[in-house]
């Protein structure tokens, strides 16, 4: 799992950290009713200007509904959105300082790429020149120069997706909304076009807001994550917060990997905190609210777990057999079962050849120190 | 092996089942005798003979207008029915209305006729329009059966389209209406000028119905042939059925072409 560091500009900041910058988008308990069904669900966030903001979620929790309700295609059945401090109730899509870069993409297949991306500066009442002066250098940004006069049928996937970028960008609108924009391409282009989307929203300076069900692109591009399931935001932080620090069983199990180890609290003092699981008790770093019997589970990931074959002096040990491995390349993820039978993920990394190699069923002792472990009651 | 043979004789017989009456009919179109039968040598007197029928002539031009006029009709409210059968959310008269529309379609045309004739009867008497019957009448009763062939046209290339693409014109800042022009029609256009094709070769080809909804000084070409061959097969008539396959068939090779064309 990589958090990519965004590159430190004059004045970095992250406003979300301290409330002087009012919020550039407020979303205030939003929701949407399809007849019986809730597909968002009292949904309140704040955006910064500047930021790439992801909604991350599995398939059919909401994430395309509420982005479609920023864009003015569905209106709320409760809640309120302002953008700039612009309040958004009937405000129809075509007056919305927003654009929208679709999931289909979209692109008007009778015309070619030029009119495609013209399309809404010429709606927008710009001058033909003019139009076709941005219209050249916003092709120029996603590279597609040769490509002016060609139609969409006649491109690739990823070039598609550029086109799509480019005619959602070229009105610079103040919010630009993206579904799942990677999804239709392959992981090696995925990658490549992630890193052109961050400089991208770097030189131009838009605030994004990017729907994905891909963790790893979250974690790549977002400077915040909003985590979503069943209509609802469930946690909101910065890529590695939410990796290091998940608040719920639900957003530690989804974003990446982790062993969930479930128990009761024995020791809450201010200094020292203990629970007790069905694979024996757990050290962990004391978290403040926490009484003693309370029913939490104890998330640690698979990295921060070390394999030996002699027992340390950890704070928490655990001992299992391997029962598989998977030799990835950078790493290799052991899966260990312990006595009670339950099986547990560790990753060990290759740092060189001499880095140990275990095998299927070796007797391997599993440390961890108390601060790896993230004690969750929700 | 012996399945290829197979397939080739079951398709060679199938084509001369079809094709043998019109073949035989284009064959003796240009036949020298009057004697629609016997052949008597080449010669396309016949057609020069065609070109100098008054009667003839009146009729193809009714009938052109006529079909003109429906297809065109036919194109805006199936347009229309197609609209509301693949956008519009489900409420109570959906169901019915899809009946309505495709109904034409299964409708014996003795039925369809006669239930327009008497439609008409009775209008002029309540509010006096159409007064008497004639080209209005028939240009009236085509649109409608010709209308359900164009929804079921237009509805199936309606599905298709991704409505996102309207969502995207809109996002941009293009009012519905512009949406409209600039996004749906052009993506839809195959779809219109197909159907109106197809309308346009239903209404050519119709006898029954305008039969029905005809009056004096107001006969088709279809009606105009059924009554000159009641008295007896001449060949003039078979170079008029020449010409006009070979008018529908372009139009329906043309219309196949807009289909295909993505
Ligand atoms: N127009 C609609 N009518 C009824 N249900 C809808 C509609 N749009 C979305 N839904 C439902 O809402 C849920 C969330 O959909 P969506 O926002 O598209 O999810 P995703 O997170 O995959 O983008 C899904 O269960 C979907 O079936
Ligand atoms: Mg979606």
């Amino acid at each position: 799992m990589v958090g990519t560091a965004t590159k430190p500009t004059a004045g970095e900041l992250k406003p979300w950290r301290e409330a002087r910058t009012p919020p550039f988008i407020r979303i205030e308990g939003i929701s949407k009713h399809f007849g019986d069904f809730i597909a968002v669900d009292d949904v309140s966030l704040d955006i910064w200007q500047g930021e790439i903001f992801c909604l991350l979620g599995g398939s059919g929790c909401g994430k395309s509904t509420l982005l479609r309700m920023l864009a003015g295609f569905e209106a709320p059945s409760a809640g309120k959105v302002s953008i700039d401090g612009q309040d958004m109730a009937g405000v129809p899509p075509e007056a919305r300082p927003t654009n929208m870069m679709f999931q289909s993409y979209a692109l008007f297949p009778h015309m070619s790429v030029e009119k495609n991306v013209a399309y809404g500066l010429l709606r927008g009442g710009m001058g033909k020149a003019e139009a076709m002066e941005k219209v050249a250098a916003m092709l120029k940004l996603v590279q597609l120069e040769g490509f002016a006069a060609r139609k969409p049928h006649q491109l690739s996937g990823g070039q598609r997706q550029r086109v799509a970028l480019a005619r959602s960008l070229v009105k610079r609108p103040k919010l630009l909304l993206l579904d799942e924009p990677l999804g239709a391409l392959d992981k090696k282009l995925r990658e490549e076009t992630q890193f052109e989307l961050m400089n991208i929203q770097d030189q131009l300076g838009v605030t994004f807001i990017v729907v994905t069900h891909d963790q790893e692109e979250a974690m790549t591009l977002a400077t915040r994550i909003g985590v979503m399931d069943a209509g609802r935001i469930v946690q909101v932080g910065e890529p590695r917060a939410i990796y290091e620090r998940p608040g719920s069983r639900f957003v530690a199990d989804f974003i990446g990997t982790v062993n969930l180890f479930e128990g009761k609290v024995d020791v809450a003092a201010p200094d020292a905190m203990r629970i007790t699981t069905a694979e024996g008790p757990i050290l962990t770093e004391p978290v403040v609210g926490l009484r003693a019997g309370q029913q939490v589970a104890v998330a640690v990931r698979p990295e921060k777990m070390r394999l030996s074959r002699e027992q340390g002096a950890a704070a928490n040990v655990l001992s299992g057999t391997v029962s598989d491995y998977a030799y990835m390349g950078d790493m290799t993820i052991y899966k260990l079962a312990l006595d009670n039978g339950r099986s547990v993920k560790v990753s060990v990394s290759n740092i060189d050849d001499a880095s140990e190699a275990f095998t299927w069923d070796e007797r391997l002792f599993i440390s961890f120190p108390a601060k790896a472990g993230v004690v969750l009651s929700a | 092996m012996r399945r290829s043979w197979f397939l080739i004789i079951a398709a060679t017989l199938g084509f001369l089942f079809l094709y043998i009456p019109i073949g035989s009919l284009i064959l003796f179109s240009f036949n020298e005798s009057k004697l629609v039968t016997v052949w008597a040598g080449f010669s396309t007197k016949w057609y020069g003979e065609l070109l100098r029928d008054e009667q003839v002539l009146g009729a193809v031009w009714i009938s052109a207008r006529i079909a003109f006029a429906s297809a065109t009709l036919a194109v805006v409210l199936g347009t229309l029915a197609a609209f509301v059968l693949v956008r519009m959310r489900a409420f109570w008269g959906k169901p019915i209305l899809r009946g309505m529309t495709t109904a034409p379609l299964v409708m014996p045309e003795v039925i369809t006729g006669l239930s327009l004739l008497l439609l008409f009867v009775s209008m002029e008497r309540m509010i006096g329009w159409p007064a008497g019957r004639g080209m209005v009448t028939i240009i009236i009763a085509h649109t409608t059966f010709c209308l359900a062939y164009v929804a079921v046209v237009v509805q199936s290339r309606l599905v298709d389209m991704d409505e996102s693409l309207e969502e995207a014109a809109r996002d941009l800042g293009a009012a519905p209406v512009r949406v409209f022009f600039d996004v749906t029609l052009p993506v839809i256009a195959p779809a219109l000028v197909a159907g109106w094709l197809l309308a346009f070769t239903l209404s050519l080809d119709d006898l029954v119905v305008a039969s029905f909804t005809s009056g004096p000084g107001a006969s088709t070409l279809p009606m105009v042939i059924f009554s000159k061959v009641r008295l007896g097969v001449s060949p003039d008539i078979n170079a008029l059925a020449t010409l006009i396959i070979l008018v529908v068939a372009l139009g329906i090779v043309i219309a196949g072409l807009v289909m295909r064309r993505k």
